[in-house]
């Protein structure tokens, strides 16, 4: 069945919104301004997510989940050794995409931040909902893994949005080109490990290796 | 009996949940439930059958999801046959002695319209506009448009409904725990456009329990004059034991409903987790109440996607500045397509205090249908202010009309039969409220009576289309008072008459009353404030003007509508601050040039202003605008500066183009170094990246023609040859959109030989880009700026 809870806003990461802005320390910034982008956000971001979880096989370079089956050797490796996973979908709702829209017409500027923001809103979502999930369940969660990662073809969010009724629980949906409106959002399988294994960081399964993002979170 | 007859003498029972019912039968997740109609139709009857024998009298087919998206053309029809097929059989087998009905049942397509998402609305209307004539044939008694949570499909749907049926429509809307849908609409909004439409009911179902819906249906009591139906889920899910239980108990469920029928619900159900025995206890609960009967609350309101503006209270202030009339930059940025102009202009105006912006484009030499439409859709994307829909053409009022999110304001119609005979049929059908102007084919009446004559005239017309009275706004037009000095107590008589003998709305267009005359503003603040004393509810006006703001918040001051001087004492306290001259720097040519490195736009603006005076306007473009950008751009080359500076630059420099452009006497395109054409390639939405790539184009002189996202590629090889432009822009973001950007790259390289493409975007890299046969891979906007520069020289060369 699919579970679904609306989270309060996880604290926010300034440095991080500067990062994904790629205004590095934000020293160009007139003083206030991202301050200003906090402000006019404040009430527009949802953080709601939906979730299943299933029991989930890999081998042959295959993951079997209880409703769908993946051929994906970065799958596999992220879910190696784990029996149960949790197939999710997270969305900072319309809101976000609203002010994006509205600025990207008269200042691409405001725009770059509003779509910093939020994707440190949408990434900041995931932290707090796996951790939510790790306390919950009692368990330790392997870094999150989405459609479009390494060999994981992005086709496979049909069988996600299938499984979860993202429309329905959270308000996202699915385009043609697989892509989801609202846009900050993320649809992610993590592996349930009983033990803490070794700490691996979010970027560590990534293949591509000269991304712009790339780095030491 | 027919449903509608049905409605107006009993409360209506809708049936409860199916989905979590049909799991518990063996559905799996992810199995489309529709197709059971046809693999397991005595399940399905049987579900429906036991609501009818637990008293339920209206039970909803099993087609939800039953659209095009989902099923091809072939299924779609065996299936909503089957499915309606499996609803009567149902009413038919149970021996319940109570009226039965069924129900077309059509949910959300699962798509997100656009621009938000990317489905074309007109899109949206023909895939359920199939659904509608597929279900109205296989016998349908009435149509359910429900769990709507936007209000854009909404419309698709109930315009769908109206278009291709007969049958009664009802639109339910799954509101969130905000209270709201979720793109935004509040239940007032929804009242406006559903009830505009000319549904039979409308109301809320699933999302919450009936305890958290019952904010959203007391609002909706209050300001719909329909029928109002509430389906809540029996409260919120949660997993047992692997699972799903619900909440809210029967008992709970029917007490919580039974109080919002005694309050005037009139059709009752439930939605997820609601099972036949929540109805029968639900109908148990029921049976004794009395049908509280529905009146109109004659509310005159207009609405958008996220709220509903209401005439009759506090004044409203109807933003004028979007009409090209007496506006040289403006028919220029509407002849030259420059939508940015217009959609800054809209922001502007709302920020200065507008609640409603009227927008007009008629220009000659554009198809204004098009434009009108492109423009609404456009200002829907920035802005939440409800519009109203300014134009003489009812091919373009038709188009607007349609493409409007919302319920918008219909500006013109009048006492003239030619115009109400366009004009009403269209509102009737998409919903409005009308302008209607007093005056008729013997002219505009000298007298407050003679106005108020045409006001009755216009009401009787307007009835026989069904048009109620409260959708009808009277403008009793003010008219110069320098040519005639009674004119302003003739229209101020009108007003007064229009409110107290017809118990109708006015609005005017305030600042007529001053033609011929100096010091306008004082006159038309004056006249603005008798108007309101005389009961005027709009005026058409310049939110920029300050005299007619500080009327309008002097008035709701001493009219006791300001709470507590709030919005008086801010806005007093801004203007005291603001009053202080900022200090010009010496030399107006350094401040510029300081302005645009620092990115302060409104300096850059004022010195630009200055600078007009003492010096030709492309000496100023030339000799200090592009050397202070070129600074800038190359320190963001060199890492000194990073790309949220660079904007800014480029942000105060487009700035000082505009003072430069209002002032030139000549296109815009005078003096460009070539056309660019830009767009998002086809199934991709993102464009933050193409809007900075055009802004820093801009800045640098290039023509750009702006194609917005989603593009296909024919529309940009249409676009490349008509311009016969040298270079085109191409974005995309995702893996499975490169694909559409190869297509479009070997579409130009057939059509347009002569044009070079440059591609750029988070998934391309030099390599993709070459393999896709791209002329250039460009890392960023400087990148593309120096490659367009480079390739229009390499053009120009002898």
């Amino acid at each position: 069945m699919t579970n679904f809870k609306n989270y309060a806003a996880p604290p926010v990461n300034k440095k991080e919104i500067l990062r994904y802005a790629g205004a590095k320390d934000g020293r160009d910034l007139p003083a206030g301004l991202l301050e200003d982008v906090l402000a006019e956000a404040e009430g527009s971001v949802e953080y709601k997510v939906c979730w299943s979880f299933t029991s989930v096989k890999t081998g042959d370079g295959i993951c079997r989940f209880d409703t769908f089956f993946a051929p994906s050797a970065d799958l596999c490796k992220c879910l190696a050794g784990c029996d149960r996973a949790i197939i999710f979908a997270a969305t900072a709702g319309v809101g976000v995409d609203r002010l994006i829209s509205k600025y990207g017409r008269v200042s691409p500027l405001k725009a770059l931040l509003f779509q910093a923001l939020g994707a440190e809103r949408i990434e900041a979502l995931c932290d707090t909902f796996c951790e939510d999930i790790s306390k919950s369940e009692g368990v330790m969660l392997t870094p999150r893994f989405s459609p479009g990662y390494g060999d994981f073809d992005i086709s496979y969010q049909k069988d996600i949005f299938a499984l979860l009724d993202c429309r329905k629980y959270i308000g996202l949906t699915l385009s043609g080109s697989m892509l989801m409106t609202p846009s900050k959002s993320v649809t992610a399988i993590a592996g349930l490990t009983e033990a803490a294994g070794e700490k691996t960081g979010k970027c560590d399964l990534c293949g591509n290796k000269d991304c712009a993002y790339r780095g030491n979170i | 009996m027919r449903f509608e007859e049905f409605l107006k003498q009993n409360i209506v029972c809708f049936d409860g949940g199916t989905g979590t019912l049909l799991q518990e039968a063996g559905l799996k997740p992810g199995e489309r439930p529709e197709r059971w109609n046809v693999t397991r139709p005595q399940t399905v009857a049987g579900l429906h059958k036991a609501y009818f024998d637990a008293g339920s009298n209206v039970v909803c087919a099993n087609t939800f999801g039953a659209n095009s998206l989902n099923f091809c053309e072939d299924e779609l029809e065996k299936t909503i046959n089957a499915a309606i097929a499996n609803a009567k059989a149902a009413a038919l087998q149970s021996a319940a002695p109570q009226e039965k009905f069924v129900a077309l049942d059509i949910g959300p397509c699962g798509k997100l319209l656009k621009p938000l998402g990317d489905l074309g609305f007109e899109e949206a209307v023909a895939l359920f506009a199939k659904t509608v004539r597929l279900g109205t044939a296989a016998g349908a008694d009435l149509i359910l448009i429900e769990t709507m949570n936007d209000s854009y499909e909404t419309k698709a749907a109930l315009l769908a409904a109206k278009e291709n049926s007969d049958l009664p429509v009802i639109v339910s809307n799954a509101y969130g725990t905000d209270g709201k849908l979720m793109t935004g609409a509040s239940p007032a909004a929804m009242a406006a456009l559903i009830e505009g439409m000319g549904a039979a009911a409308m109301g809320a179902n699933c999302s919450l329990g009936p305890r958290q819906l019952a904010p959203v249906i007391e609002e909706l009591l209050r300001c719909a004059s329909i029928p109002i139906i509430l389906k809540p889920n029996a409260g919120l899910p949660r997993s047992e034991n692997g699972k799903t239980v619900f909440d809210v108990t029967k008992e709970e469920f029917a007490k919580e409903i039974a109080a919002l029928v005694k309050r005037g619900v009139r059709i009752v159900g439930g939605c997820c987790g609601t099972t036949p025995e929540y109805i029968s206890e639900l109908i148990a609960r029921i049976s004794g109440i009395a049908p509280v009967k529905v009146t109109d609350k004659n509310i005159t309101a207009v609405s958008s996607y996220t709220r509903a503006v209401t005439f009759g209270g506090e004044p409203v202030l109807i933003g004028e500045r979007i009409n090209p009339t007496g506006k040289k930059r403006l028919k220029e940025a509407l002849i030259e397509g420059d939508i940015g102009y217009i959609l800054a202009e809209g922001i502007a105006e709302q920020e200065k205090g507008a609640h409603i912006l009227d927008v007009n484009v008629g220009v000659p030499g554009i198809d204004e249908a098009e434009v009108l439409k492109n423009t609404v859709c456009e200002l829907q994307a920035v802005t939440d202010l409800p519009l109203q829909i300014d134009t003489a053409s009812p091919a373009a009022m038709e188009a607007a009309l349609r493409a409007y999110n919302g319920k918008a304001m219909i500006n013109s119609v009048n006492g003239k039969k030619e115009s109400m005979e366009a004009v009403f049929p269209l509102a009737k059908k998409y919903g409005g409220v009308c302008v209607a102007l007093t005056l008729d084919e013997n002219g505009i009446p000298e007298t407050a009576e003679g106005r108020v004559e045409i006001a009755k005239k216009i009401l009787r017309e307007a009835a026989k289309y069904g048009i109620a009275g409260k959708d009808i706004v009277f403008d009793p037009l003010a008219m110069a008072v320098s040519a005639d000095k009674n004119a302003a107590a003739a229209t101020l008589g009108a007003v007064r008459a229009i409110k107290e003998e017809l118990g109708a709305n006015t609005s005017l267009g305030v600042s007529n009353v001053s033609f011929g005359l100096p010091g306008r503003e004082e006159l038309n603040g004056t006249f603005f404030a008798m108007a309101l004393q005389n009961g005027l509810s709009a005026a058409i006006m310049n939110p920029f003007s300050e005299k007619m703001m500080t009327t309008y918040r002097a008035y709701r001051a001493l009219k006791g509508l300001d709470n507590n001087f709030e919005s008086y004492i801010s806005a007093a306290a801004g203007q005291t601050s603001t009053a202080g001259r900022e200090e010009q720097e010496e030399n107006a040519a350094e401040g510029l040039s300081r302005a645009i490195e620092k990115g302060l736009k409104e300096k850059a603006a004022g010195y630009t202003r200055a600078l007009l005076k003492e010096m030709p306007p492309l000496d100023i473009v030339n000799g200090i605008i592009i050397p202070a950008l070129n600074g800038v751009g190359t320190a963001f080359e060199n890492k000194t500066v990073y790309l949220p500076g660079l904007l800014m630059s480029a942000e105060a420099a487009k700035g000082a183009f505009e003072v430069i452009k209002g002032a030139l006497n000549v296109s815009a395109k005078t003096g460009s170094r070539g056309d660019f054409v830009i767009a998002t390639v086809r199934g991709d939405i993102h464009d933050i990246g193409k809007n900075i790539v055009k802004l820093l184009l801009e800045n640098y002189g290039f023509n750009v023609a702006d194609l917005g996202k989603d593009v296909p590629p024919e529309t940009i090889a249409d676009k490349v040859c008509e311009l016969h432009a040298p270079l085109a822009g191409l974005s995309a973001l995702m893996t499975t959109t490169v694909p559409a950007m190869e297509e479009t790259i070997k579409l130009l390289k057939r059509r347009a030989p002569w044009c070079k493409t440059v591609v750029g975007g988070a998934v391309l890299t030099e390599e993709y880009a070459a393999a896709i046969g791209a002329d250039k891979y460009a890392k960023d906007a400087m990148e593309t700026v120096r490659f367009a520069e480079s390739t229009v020289l390499e053009v120009q060369k002898p």
